[in-house]
């Protein structure tokens, strides 16, 4: 019977439908691996915009302590990252090389808005030299609000950050 | 460098222009950024009422600006003598001699801060140094106010325009960054300065000097 | 530009030998500035600092707000040490509005800017221990920074932007039992970082990373106009908390500590012995300090001035003299602010130390220098 269905002509469609079948009952499982594995490593890229830097200094400190929750000091070079916290201000002078860090870092990518200044330009809203928030340089995933925002509320941005790439889609399906 | 000056004496008196041996009446309480009532470049307080009853001026700091008339004459004017801080109004003819004179006579050693101030309504840019000492302990707690004036442009082309004053930063060579900045913020040029570079703002920035009054910041 | 700069200093047109380097602003060395380094194998024969990356123009905003509402945002550039920093231009206001503070108030101002002091240097000392590569140098200090934070938001209520300095005194009185709880939590701090003399200043590691490393003479030092810790660290004993006190501190027992080497070694060591010094001046606060009394001046929402005025007030911060030029024209708000900031001043030492320096000094000499970009940007 089904090699009445099976001709030389439709062999690759019904190969093709195999492979959907195949992908959907495997991609969850596969994806749900591939995003634990990610959510529990993120690697922060080492760039300090402002003042919001003493709070994420404070959150890596052993009282608050953000590696617990599997978010990695930040040491190290960029190519190996996935995470940037923007952490306060973006000026006009610095907007490029934020852009810059982020179009360097591999795929996949995630941002965190830290601070009053990166998500409205915050106190600085009327300054000439300060972006109104950086959604225009690069896109967020996260934001989290404060002048500054205390340790907690990061840590807090951190793993909604994670509740976030577990429902993400692990690859992309052509 | 310096500090091959600053071992000698503070009183240096210097007896070669006794010019003018009355010192300028220090008006105490004379307030010297009023930008409305002023055209002429040292800012003169144009309500110059006569105290008969002078205010007592504090000795040390008189002396100070004392030495100064001493020397210069009416070159420079006292803008104020206060408790540790005199004020002192300079043509820009003048400052750079004036600059060498306390550094080397009054053994001032660094200076604290370059500040510009815009006054459009006197179409003039002031620039301030602070200037203070190490060396001397006596002079650890005054600090000196070298005021001058540049003239100012409507349009201005910074570096290319008449904003010019000249630099002291081969005086006081802590002047250097804070001219810079006076540079890029005023747009006052300032001759001698070999490096008179961007400092602070985006390498593109094209507006005006930000800190100059008639740049207004968005939504004001 | 190169023409008549000293011999060495400008940057010179790379060949093959000499190579231009870029440090910063994405680097674990730089902090939020670039330097433009000029390096000739291991050696650094030139170096250009290029500030500018958090120039937010706090001293424009400044003039369009009343001497009221600039209060939050020129603690800003120095977070961390917020009350140092709003020092000076709440002097100055004071000086122009024409208010008197309470003698508490001052005690609670002098208590609250040397906790700050020690907040940012043990923040310092831990960025120090991250450019060291010292890991347990950014653990200790960055933990016990903590305690004192705790007792900060105790007396102002928020953990490190504080705003509590306002013309006319400070914005809350102590908390009750304040006195008992800071004494204690003072003492053990002091406990603490007297033990990290064994772990930083006498370890093998930091000591051949600092010792002899951008060494500023005694000239040089007076000559450049630095300030603060590294101007200590040169053998020039100058600290205005003694040269010219403000508040009360001629009131108080002030000890300044003074270093002859004027190397990195020394210009890490000198904050931490100020550190101890603060202390102790906390402690003799607590003792002196009026038991009640109002802690503020009140002031109108938007205050009068005196009429036009000139003022310029200068306080010792956590990095070295910091000086606030405000200029008044009669208005509610100010004409001109300029702060003029330790950070500021000791850039101009960089291209000095860094040069003949081997790169991988680059960060210890940098970071000695007790400089924070975003209060050198302002
Ligand atoms: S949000 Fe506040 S603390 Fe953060 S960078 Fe902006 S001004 Fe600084």
């Amino acid at each position: 019977m089904l090699k009445d269905l099976i001709t030389p002509e439709n062999a690759n469609v019904f190969v093709g439908k195999l492979g959907d079948i195949l992908e959907k009952a495997i991609d969850k499982p596969l994806g749900y691996a591939i995003n634990w594995g990610r959510i529990w490593s993120l690697w922060p890229v080492h760039i300090e915009t402002a003042c919001c830097s003493v709070e994420f200094g404070a959150a890596s400190s052993p009282r608050y302590d953000v590696e617990r929750f599997g978010i990695i000091e930040a040491f190290g070079s960029l190519r190996q990252c996935d995470l940037i916290v923007v952490q306060g201000t973006i000026t006009r002078k610095m907007a490029p090389r934020l852009r810059l860090v982020y179009d360097q870092m591999p795929e996949p990518k995630y941002v965190i808005a830290m601070g009053a200044c990166a998500i409205t330009g915050g106190l600085y809203f009327d300054s000439y030299n300060v972006l109104p928030g950086i959604d225009g340089v690069i896109p967020v995933d996260v934001y989290v609000p404060g002048c500054p925002p205390r340790p907690e509320t990061l840590i807090q941005g951190c793993m909604l950050l994670q509740e976030k790439i577990k429902r993400m889609k692990a690859r992309k399906i052509v | 460098m310096m500090s091959d000056d600053s071992e000698k004496p503070v009183a240096d008196p210097k007896p070669d222009t006794k010019s003018s041996p009355p010192p300028k009446p220090d008006t105490k309480s004379s307030p010297p950024p009023k930008p409305d009532t002023k055209s002429s470049p040292p800012p003169k307080p144009a309500s110059k009422k006569p105290e008969e009853k002078p205010i007592e001026l504090p000795a040390f700091e008189k002396g100070i600006s004392d030495k100064l008339v001493e020397k210069f004459g009416d070159k420079v004017e006292v803008g104020f003598v206060k408790k540790d801080r005199v004020r002192i109004n300079i043509s820009k003819e003048n400052i750079h001699k004036v600059a060498e004179f306390v550094r080397d006579a009054l053994n001032y050693d660094h200076v604290e801060s370059v500040t510009g101030v815009d006054f459009p309504t006197d179409k003039e840019i002031e620039v301030v140094y602070h200037v203070g000492s190490y060396t001397d302990s006596s002079l650890a707690r005054q600090i000196l106010v070298l005021a001058t004036r540049a003239p100012r442009e409507e349009n201005p082309i910074p570096g290319q325009d008449s904003t010019r004053l000249p630099s002291i930063r081969d005086v006081f060579y802590s002047a250097e960054f804070g001219e810079r900045e006076v540079f890029e913020m005023l747009g006052v040029y300032f001759e001698g300065h070999p490096d008179n570079r961007r400092l602070l703002l985006p390498e593109d920035w094209a507006d005006l000097p930000p800190l100059r009054k008639d740049f207004a910041i968005k939504g004001r | 530009m190169t023409a008549e700069l000293p011999p060495g200093l400008a940057l010179q047109k790379a060949d093959e030998r000499i190579m231009t380097l870029n440090v910063g602003p994405q680097h674990p060395g730089s902090g939020h500035m670039r330097i433009v380094v000029q390096i000739d194998g291991d050696y650094i024969v030139a170096c250009d600092p290029d500030p500018g990356y958090v120039h937010r123009g706090e001293e424009k905003m400044a003039e369009y707000r009343n001497y009221i509402t600039n209060i939050p945002h020129l603690e800003r550039p120095v977070i961390h040490d917020s009350c140092n920093i709003l020092y000076p231009y709440v002097l100055g206001a004071e000086e122009i509005l024409g208010i008197e503070v309470p003698e508490r108030a001052k005690y609670v101002r002098v208590i609250a800017s040397e906790l700050n002091r020690c907040i940012y240097t043990m923040y310092w000392l831990a960025i120090y221990g991250i450019f060291l590569g010292h890991s347990t140098m950014f653990m200790w200090p960055a933990g016990d920074r903590e305690l004192l934070i705790d007792l900060m938001e105790k007396m102002t209520g928020a953990r490190v932007t504080h705003a509590h300095f306002v013309p006319g005194g400070v914005r809350n009185d102590l908390p009750p039992n304040f006195e008992d709880t800071c004494l204690r939590q003072v003492n053990y701090f002091e406990r603490r970082i007297k033990e990290y003399a064994a772990v930083f200043y006498d370890n093998p590691v930091l000591i051949s990373r600092t010792r002899g490393t951008g060494v500023l003479s005694r000239q040089d030092a007076i000559r450049l106009g630095t300030t603060g810790s590294v101007l200590r660290a040169s053998g020039i004993d100058y600290d205005l908390r003694v040269k010219e006190p403000y508040d009360v501190y001629d009131e108080l027992d002030v000890h300044t500590n003074v270093m002859k080497e004027g190397d990195s070694y020394a210009r890490s060591r000198v904050p931490w012995l100020d550190m101890m010094e603060s202390c102790n001046i906390i402690r003799q606060a607590l003792q002196k300090i009026p038991k009640s009394g109002s802690v503020r001046t009140k002031l109108k929402p938007n205050p009068k001035t005196k009429g036009p005025a000139t003022v310029y007030k200068r306080v010792e911060s956590g990095r070295g003299s910091l000086g606030c030029y405000i200029v008044s024209d009669g208005k509610p708000e100010p004409y001109r602010v300029k702060m003029s900031v330790g950070s500021f001043r000791n850039l101009i030492a960089l291209p000095y130390l860094l040069k003949g320096e081997k790169l991988g000094n680059m960060p210890s000499v940098y970071w000695s220098l007790n400089y924070w970009p975003v209060e050198a940007d302002r």
